[in-house]
């Protein structure tokens, strides 16, 4: 675990958040990552090495071109990496066939777009349950936990709803509920605030931090707003496929709080499309 | 995830599109409807043609004096001017002959009938009394002659329903005098009403005498044009033929250069040609009906393919959450075949619903088939597969990464 030794010391001074001793959630190693188009390689990845822990709350940056999407879609389970290990949460993942992967991300990672991707003229609750369905969860139970994961993210009395009928925020809000709803490893967040004005994004922010902190699910954040990226305890940059810098947020912002502060738009319920 | 969760999950896919699903069920529908009731209109022909030879007898011959043979086309005449069978002929067939149960000559004499002040024209046929065991067909009141009346040439006759209707109004007609050419006749039987033959022909405008009576007293003549002839089964009608031809041949004292003189048709062969045709006429409308079944599947092929490119967001959202290919390719490959088989089930009801509602509006007879609905449920549930196995085959294989950015 080399890795492991090369990273800690950057995040380890100074934070009481972090638990040294929390097992390690996804762990690159060396990652590469070639693409061929026509007879141009493109070297999206060169080379990343990288430990995210149980419960921390990391955000990756970086300009495009530099890798941070091709990075999510293999801490995805989406694309394999050419070369390199990517272990998560224990198993070595980066050489699966396309239906272990398939099978992993069911099992072990919620996502949440940028654009929702939630199915169209389908319930809130039954977008929801779509995890379990594939994960073969029985009717009764599957109907329980999605009651459960919408009510989390603040969403009782809309199951109903039809995305349609929802606002961009808590179109957003469902996804969240879905990605948690199998009870994930780790949930990864690509532009979730994207879509979303400010105030909207700060409410999902707060719904990452408080799953973050009372649940202590592990998320990976992908943005290119640095102010979103404050929200998360870590900060990673990547720059021409390599990590640029990899460090604790300092001034972290709690959206619970600035929440408090804000004014309130008490018409969420108006579609905001 | 099971099977029966991928076919939720087919269902629920189908229920967010009512209307497309409708439609593209629609050319199945059509199709499957089509070949049930082109098929029942078949079989009904076929049915009704096999009833109304069944009704003449399959185990029946036909022998008619002379064989006509115009320039190669050769038919048995049963023409007044050919001599050649005799009641002899007959007796030696009945006699001589294992195959053969009955015989009857029928010798036809037209005439005018008159009862009281009534008069009808019509043929009265000179038949033996084993008639109507011969051509299944019974007297309704009354009897038949018995080989008593035919060995004496008894002056009896049966007359058909039509002849009773014109000729006695409101009465009843046993025991009633008629006469025929001026000789008085008695009416002992009325047949059973046959009503009409294929052709439109009145079957019940007929009298029936026995044909010693015919030939002594009203034609005057002892030759027989034609008789028929009951083999002992249907097996047995073949058997029959030879061994007719063979004695026949044999008593007309022929050699073997020279033509028969005679022509013994056989019922089977009659009954098999028709069959033939209306097995054909089926066969023609299936094909036809089979066509918009296949253009059905096609239009399935077409939306599911539309649907596949469609979809391809929802395909890489349900990819990226964790759905195997094979559970999207299963999923897929299930919305077409359920599209198919409903569209099957709601077709076998409008084909049925038509074929019954055929009869009553255009009078031709039907016959549900069994075979064409079986046939019309495995047809379409295999149109469902293959015309559905390339689009899901197409949406199993997409990237779910390429399929999350597509717009």
């Amino acid at each position: 675990m080399s890795t492991t030794v090369a990273v800690e010391p950057q995040f380890q001074p100074g934070l009481a958040v972090q638990v040294p001793e929390a097992r390690p959630v996804i762990e690159l190693d060396h990652i590469h990552k070639t693409y061929t188009m026509g007879d141009v390689e493109v070297h999206a990845l060169r080379g990343v090495s990288l430990t995210i822990r149980e419960g921390e709350f990391v955000a990756i940056m970086g300009a495009s071109g530099s890798g941070k999407s091709t990075t999510m879609n293999i801490l995805g389970c989406l694309d394999r990496p050419t070369r390199g290990t990517y272990i998560l949460d224990g198993e070595d993942v980066s050489q699966m066939s396309k239906d272990e992967r398939a099978d992993i991300r069911c099992q072990k990672i919620g996502f949440v777009f940028q654009g929702f991707n939630l199915l169209s003229r389908t319930s809130a609750l039954e977008n929801v349950e779509l995890p379990m369905l594939y994960l073969g969860v029985d009717a009764a139970t599957r109907h329980q936990r999605a009651l459960e994961a919408l009510a989390a993210v603040g969403l009782s009395g809309r199951e109903q709803n039809h995305p349609n009928q929802l606002s961009g925020g808590q179109q957003q809000r469902v996804a969240v509920a879905r990605s948690l709803v199998n009870n994930p490893a780790l949930i990864l967040a690509d532009e979730p605030t994207g879509n979303l004005d400010s105030r909207t994004s700060v409410e999902v922010m707060e719904i990452f931090q408080r799953l973050n902190r009372e649940r202590g699910i592990t998320l990976v954040l992908v943005t290119h707003e640095p102010d979103i990226a404050e929200y998360a305890d870590r900060v990673i940059v990547f720059k021409d496929g390599k990590i640029k810098s990899d460090r604790p947020v300092e001034h972290r912002r709690n959206a619970a709080e600035e929440l408090k502060n804000l004014p309130i738009i008490d018409d969420e319920d108006d579609e905001e499309e | 995830m099971n099977l029966l969760m991928i076919i939720r999950v087919a269902f629920r896919a189908l229920v967010r599109n009512k209307m497309r699903a409708a439609l593209t069920m629609l050319g199945i529908i059509i199709g499957v409807a089509a070949v049930i009731a082109m098929v029942s209109i078949g079989q009904g022909a076929s049915a009704s043609v096999q009833a109304q030879i069944e009704s003449i007898g399959t185990n029946l011959l036909f022998v008619s004096a002379g064989a006509q043979n115009v320039g190669g086309v050769r038919s048995g005449t049963g023409d007044t001017g050919t001599n050649t069978m005799t009641v002899d002929d007959l007796d030696a067939i009945k006699r001589e002959v294992p195959s053969v149960s009955m015989v009857t000559p029928n010798v036809n004499a037209r005439s005018q009938l008159v009862a009281g002040n009534m008069n009808w024209n019509t043929g009265v046929t000179g038949v033996s009394e084993q008639y109507p065991e011969i051509r299944k067909w019974p007297v309704a009141s009354g009897s038949f002659f018995t080989d008593a009346d035919v060995r004496t040439a008894a002056r009896v006759i049966v007359i058909g329903q039509t002849l009773a209707d014109n000729l006695y109004p409101g009465q009843d007609p046993i025991g009633q005098d008629i006469r025929v050419m001026n000789l008085p006749f008695r009416v002992v039987g009325v047949m059973l009403r046959k009503g009409q033959d294929p052709q439109g022909r009145d079957q019940d405008d007929v009298a029936f005498a026995p044909y010693t009576t015919v030939q002594k007293k009203i034609l005057g003549r002892d030759r027989i044009q034609i008789a028929f002839v009951s083999a002992i089964s249907q097996d047995a009608t073949y058997t029959a033929q030879s061994q007719i031809t063979d004695l026949l041949r044999q008593r007309h004292k022929l050699t073997a250069s020279e033509p028969d003189d005679f022509t013994v048709r056989n019922m089977t062969d009659v009954a098999e040609a028709a069959n033939e045709t209306s097995k054909t006429m089926t066969i023609l409308l299936a094909c036809i009906a089979g066509v918009s079944l296949l253009v059905g599947g096609i239009g399935i092929m077409n939306i599911m393919l539309v649907s596949v490119t469609e979809r391809t967001r929802e395909i890489g959202i349900r990819m990226a959450i964790g759905a195997r290919s094979s559970a999207v390719r299963s999923q897929f490959l299930i919305e077409s075949i359920v599209l198919s088989l409903m569209g099957g089930a709601i077709g076998i009801v409008l084909g049925v619903a038509l074929s019954l509602a055929i009869p009553a509006f255009l009078g031709w007879p039907t016959l549900v088939s069994m075979m064409a609905i079986i046939g019309s449920v495995l047809f379409s549930g295999a149109v469902g597969i293959f015309f559905g196995y390339y689009p899901a085959r197409k949406a199993a294989s997409l990237d779910p990464i390429e399929a999350l950015r597509y717009e």
